[in-house]
């Protein structure tokens, strides 16, 4: 499992994995939101953490058709399924290693772009934290739209859209808990836990739904 | 003794069979060549075997083998290596990479039963030596052949499952995998190949697949026609 995840990574860092379009379109929606909307900074500091959270969902899902389809093309994962490991924790590998490779690196730019935005030092912090819990999430819903899809050769819009209704209350809550750490009367904790909840749900529940439709789509 | 035995195996791709029944048995040291016209359905038999179909009908029993975990394996593909038609390599690491990875992903690193020899071993067997720095994309498409040839001596396994394993190879390279077969049947491997090309297995029992046309009728389960479906409202 080791192997395959430094594998999967080193795929995504040396280039031709695709993980960098991810950051790049990230910086690209966040750094031209604020020019759209004009310099009123009152405006960008209460929308900037739902927009942060919009760039990232958006940026992630669009690394996430290729998570199978380039082991499937070379046929890498033919040997997966036939090989020593359990397909949910070859799937639990993949989906570490593209976290590690795309979403890190959004979690590591969001207070930078948060500056863009007006955002306070308080709600640079959230919004770091919600992302570090609740992009793993994502990933995990991901690769199940990403698994049914991996035997068609336009899949990722699919991707998209069947992932995109599921991984709407990752954003509902990611963003609730950021603007709890800001606004006075609202709490932080409890999103902030049910985000923590849904990583853990999606992650116990994500790998092994994608490893049944691997297999199932052996042909 | 390693011994894996078909017994009324029907193959298929989703709910249609494609070719059947086969009915083998392998003993340690024997190789099963599988002939037959393009479309008769070996890749589809060896992707059975290998456990990426599901069978139609019929079994494949395995005993006397011992898996990674040490347990008695009971499905072949814990205890084979699968060559298939695409060479399961990334094009944009090296050679060298690759076969590290497959070793350490394979256990033929830690394991002490399944150690194979290392990546420079097994590339210097297949003929490429010295170009595990190499990134696999440079290949030509017979030396890409050869590197994941290489990947079924740096772990060892007791069965191999090769479909087509010389496409694209040159008559020297042929011979030299011949070798590499003979060498894993004297100790005590099984080989199934689909082939066109002689592998050098004067010895080995044939299972000769006839076309599609031919073995149309008998296959049960499959082929539904109106009598049938009238007959199962009726019972119903």
């Amino acid at each position: 499992m080791t192997a395959l995840f430094l594998r999967d990574l080193k795929l995504a860092l040396t280039g031709g994995g695709g993980a960098m379009t991810g950051v790049i379109f990230f910086l690209a929606v966040v750094a031209t939101i604020p020019f759209g909307i004009g310099p009123d900074l009152n405006l960008l500091s209460r929308i900037g953490p739902a927009i942060l959270w919009i760039g990232a969902l958006l940026s992630t899902l669009l690394t996430l058709d290729r998570l199978f389809q380039a082991d499937r093309e070379d046929g890498t994962l033919d040997l997966l399924i036939a090989g020593p490991l359990p397909m949910p924790l070859v799937v639990l590998a993949k989906c570490f290693a593209l976290w590690a490779a795309s979403c890190l690196p959004l979690v590591a730019a969001s207070p930078l772009l948060g500056l863009f935005l007006a955002l306070e030092p308080a709600a640079l912090f959230a919004v770091m934290a919600t992302l570090f819990v609740g992009t793993p999430a994502i990933v995990f819903i991901g690769a199940v739209g990403a698994a049914v899809a991996v035997a068609l050769p336009r899949g990722g819009l699919l991707v998209s859209v069947l992932v995109l209704p599921l991984a709407i209350p990752v954003l509902i809550f990611g963003v609730m808990a950021t603007y709890g750490a800001v606004n006075e009367p609202d709490p932080f904790l409890p999103p902030f836990l049910v985000l923590c909840a849904l990583t853990l749900f999606f992650g116990a529940l994500g790998p092994v739904a994608a490893g049944a439709a691997l297999k199932a789509s052996g042909d | 003794m390693l011994t894996v035995r078909a017994s009324g195996l029907h193959v298929g791709r989703g709910n249609a069979a494609i070719a059947g029944p086969f009915d083998f048995e392998l003993t340690g040291g024997t190789a099963l060549v599988v002939t037959g016209p393009n479309g008769a359905g070996k890749s589809t038999l060896l992707r059975t075997l290998a456990g990426l179909l599901r069978p139609i009908a019929g079994e494949i029993a395995l005993s006397g083998v011992n898996a990674a975990d040490g347990e008695p394996a009971e499905r072949l593909a814990e205890v084979a290596h699968y060559v298939g038609h695409r060479h399961g390599m990334k094009t944009a690491i090296t050679v060298g990479e690759n076969l590290a990875f497959w070793q350490r992903y394979l256990g033929g690193q830690s394991q002490p039963g399944l150690a194979g020899v290392s990546p420079a071993a097994a590339l210097a067997a297949v003929g490429l030596p010295g170009l595990e720095r190499i990134p696999f994309a440079y290949l030509s498409a017979g030396q890409q052949r050869r590197a994941s040839l290489a990947r079924l001596l740096v772990a060892k396994r007791p069965v191999w499952l090769l479909d087509e394993p010389t496409s694209a190879l040159d008559v020297a390279s042929q011979a030299r995998f011949a070798a590499l077969v003979h060498e894993h049947l004297a100790e005590g491997g099984v080989v199934i190949a689909a082939t066109h090309q002689p592998l050098g297995l004067e010895t080995a029992e044939t299972l000769q697949i006839a076309s599609r046309g031919a073995q149309e009728a008998g296959v049960p389960g499959v082929e539904i026609d109106e009598a049938d479906l009238a007959a199962a409202e009726g019972w119903l």
